[in-house]
């Protein structure tokens, strides 16, 4: 097991750059999920640190010994695919035993290995098939399953829920979290969905462009996105992100709309500033209906009409129009509401954030 | 009647027109093939006959015992036409794999410059007809001095067969993922071990199909082997079949027993690979 750190790791194709430098320090045994939109260099990175793809700059780290020019196979490492990149022409034991094979692993030690990673993710009545006999699911156990019979020091996971249906990516997700509380390894996870990211890291890397935009737990990027990306790309559905100029003590939004200045930023901002307001829709509800009990002091009352409700069964995702933009609000303990009918909305400006338009860096102290 | 049976009838109508047409398209196929098998048993006389006969009078293998039977008793060196024929159409079958395969890797898995100009450009040469190529091959072989040897005529079909097998090839490892190389780089392979593990047996009827093309074209050309060999010792089995025209007469029954015995190892070998043959060439045609 071991510790991964990238030190402004670098990568580039000619003049266009798509790693920017970054830096990471992964602790032993902890699972970091790299998250971002598509093209943001997430996939490109754990290809670096794979040794699949060669470092433009910088230095790859693994348990301490700088890697960089070393090939794949010296990497300890070991990898599971999106496409899960099973060898079609063999079984489902010979693909779980290959890198023993090509280690030249003694035959007990082999089906020793085998069988264990095969008891592990319930693989044993597979064992002699091929990859093209096996569902989805299947499949993606048995990549999990090669991972783990190398033993490695890091496993690197590329996308590799993205292939299976909704409610078998739940499934899997939950077998992922269980199998690394089993082999107790540091993973390196690269996933477009937020959501897995949220509930599979001890840390999460947002990425875009190439930058790293913020570390953290999945609660603080949760709850302290430091920028206005971050905000945006975490939680779902999305926090409500609205323009506005500050004004004495009143945010004026571009239609015309105004709330008071949330009280945690009065002292971070002077009237004239632009900032982008931000308000999860967790803590936008019609009164009542929210988290929290809607008596603090920061929760601002307003009517606005509904346009659209999505019911969920235990919460209703209801959008309101405020001053010509729609809004997206939670509403838990769900009554029937019409669209175009006006409900009194709690907005908890406890929980607001502010970010400056032009950076988009967070104004939180 | 109503629209479904009707519609029944449609279709069992248009079966039988099908196969009609099948039987029709096989019948123009084949019989060229029976052509010869039957004009190498019959009497010359009735090879020559007009109209033709359709059903042999009297059969005789005779042709076939006279091929063998050596210089003077109406012979020809088979069995050395058949060894030159072997070896050549063997040996530059296995050369041309293997740069096909290199090639073909090449161009599905690298990025260089001026790629596809070099693709394109394997590609004109099959334009050129080989024939037209006999006489500048002639004078150049001819000053070598590597005229009506194995190795001049191995050496002008490496050259004919490699843009095929490049383009065929690589076509096949195309269809293998990328992914897979990389997996078996991470399960602990060299560059080497990963193509030969596991891009190789992925590509390997692709391979076989490319190589029995390769050896057909071999073991069939005719145009550049008769300019290219004239002795007993260099001679292939196409350029054999002319052993049996002379001044004023051509042995039409020895020269179809002959094909025969040419098309005999040909059709085994398709045989047996014909399952990877029309795989290979069905998911090889569809390049990604």
């Amino acid at each position: 097991m071991a510790t991964v750190s990238l030190k402004k790791l670098t990568k580039r194709y000619g003049n266009i750059g798509i790693v920017h430098g970054i830096n990471l320090d992964i602790t032993d045994r902890e699972f970091i999920a790299l998250v971002g939109p598509s093209g943001c260099g997430k996939s490109t990175t754990l290809r670096m640190i794979a040794g699949l793809e060669e470092i433009s700059a910088g230095s790859i780290e693994i348990g301490g010994r700088v890697v960089n020019d070393l090939p794949p196979r010296s990497r300890n490492i070991s990898m599971v695919f999106q496409s899960y990149a099973l060898y079609p022409h063999m079984t489902v034991r010979e693909n779980l035993g290959f890198s023993l094979k090509i280690a030249g692993a003694a035959k007990e030690e082999m089906d020793r290995r085998v069988a264990e990673a095969s008891a592990i993710l319930g693989l044993d009545a597979l064992l002699d098939r091929r990859p093209s006999q096996l569902s989805g699911g299947q499949r993606q156990r048995v990549a999990m399953g090669r991972a783990i019979v190398r033993d490695p020091d890091v496993f690197l996971f590329d996308e590799p829920l993205s292939n299976l249906d909704a409610k078998l990516r739940t499934q899997m997700r939950t077998e992922i979290k269980k199998l690394h509380a089993k082999v107790q390894s540091t993973v390196i996870y690269v996933t477009h969905d937020q959501v897995e990211a949220m509930t599979l890291a001890d840390r999460i890397v947002i990425m875009r462009d190439g930058y790293i935009e913020q570390v953290g737990t999945p609660d603080e990027v949760f709850r302290r996105p430091a920028t206005r990306f971050v905000a945006g790309f975490i939680g779902s559905p999305p926090m409500n992100l609205h323009e506005a100029t500050v004004d004495g003590g009143q945010l004026v939004f571009a239609t015309g709309a105004k709330l008071p200045l949330p009280a945690q930023f009065k002292a971070n901002v002077a009237a004239g500033d632009k900032v982008v307001f931000g308000l999860r829709p967790d803590d936008i509800y019609p009164t009542g209906h929210g988290l929290s009990s809607g008596d603090a002091a920061d929760v601002h009352q307003i009517e606005l009409p509904i346009t659209v409700t999505e019911p969920l069964g235990n919460e209703t995702l209801v959008f309101v129009e405020f001053n010509d933009t729609d809004w997206v609000s939670r509403m838990l303990n769900p009554r029937p509401l019409r669209s175009g009918e006006r409900v009194a909305m709690s907005l908890d400006l406890s929980q607001a954030h502010l970010f400056a338009a032009d950076t988009g860096k967070t104004l939180r102290s | 009647m109503d629209e479904n049976s009707s519609a029944r009838l449609k279709r069992r109508l248009l079966g039988i027109v099908y196969r009609i047409g099948l039987f029709l398209a096989m019948l123009t196929i084949c019989l060229p093939g029976l052509w010869i098998v039957l004009s190498s048993l019959r009497p010359t006389v009735e090879i020559m006959a007009k109209p033709p006969v359709w059903i042999p009078q009297q059969i005789s293998f005779d042709a076939y015992v006279a091929m063998f039977s050596g210089i003077g008793k109406g012979g020809i060196p088979v069995i050395e036409y058949f060894r030159n024929s072997l070896i050549i159409s063997v040996t530059s079958t296995v050369i041309a794999v293997a740069i096909g395969m290199a090639g073909g890797y090449a161009f599905a898995r690298y990025r260089f410059r001026g790629k596809s100009g070099v693709f394109l450009g394997l590609m004109l040469t099959r334009t050129v007809p080989g024939i037209a190529l006999s006489l500048p091959l002639f004078f150049l072989y001819v000053r070598l001095g590597i005229i009506d040897t194995h190795f001049g005529l191995i050496l002008a079909y490496v050259a004919l067969n490699v843009p095929f097998t490049i383009w065929l090839i690589d076509g096949f490892f195309r269809q293998v993922p990328k992914d897979l190389a990389e997996a078996a780089q991470i399960d602990g392979c060299t560059r080497w071990q990963a193509f030969w593990q596991v891009e190789f047996p992925l590509a390997g009827p692709g391979i076989a199909s490319a190589a029995i093309f390769a050896f057909l074209t071999c073991w069939n050309e005719f145009a550049l082997a008769s300019q290219l060999t004239r002795s007993v010792s260099a001679k292939t089995l196409p350029v054999g079949l002319l052993d049996y025209t002379a001044e004023f007469t051509i042995d039409w029954r020895g020269m179809c027993a002959l094909a025969v015995v040419m098309i005999i190892p040909a059709l085994t070998l398709t045989y047996i690979v014909q399952k990877h043959l029309v795989g290979g060439l069905t998911s090889g045609a569809v390049k990604g």
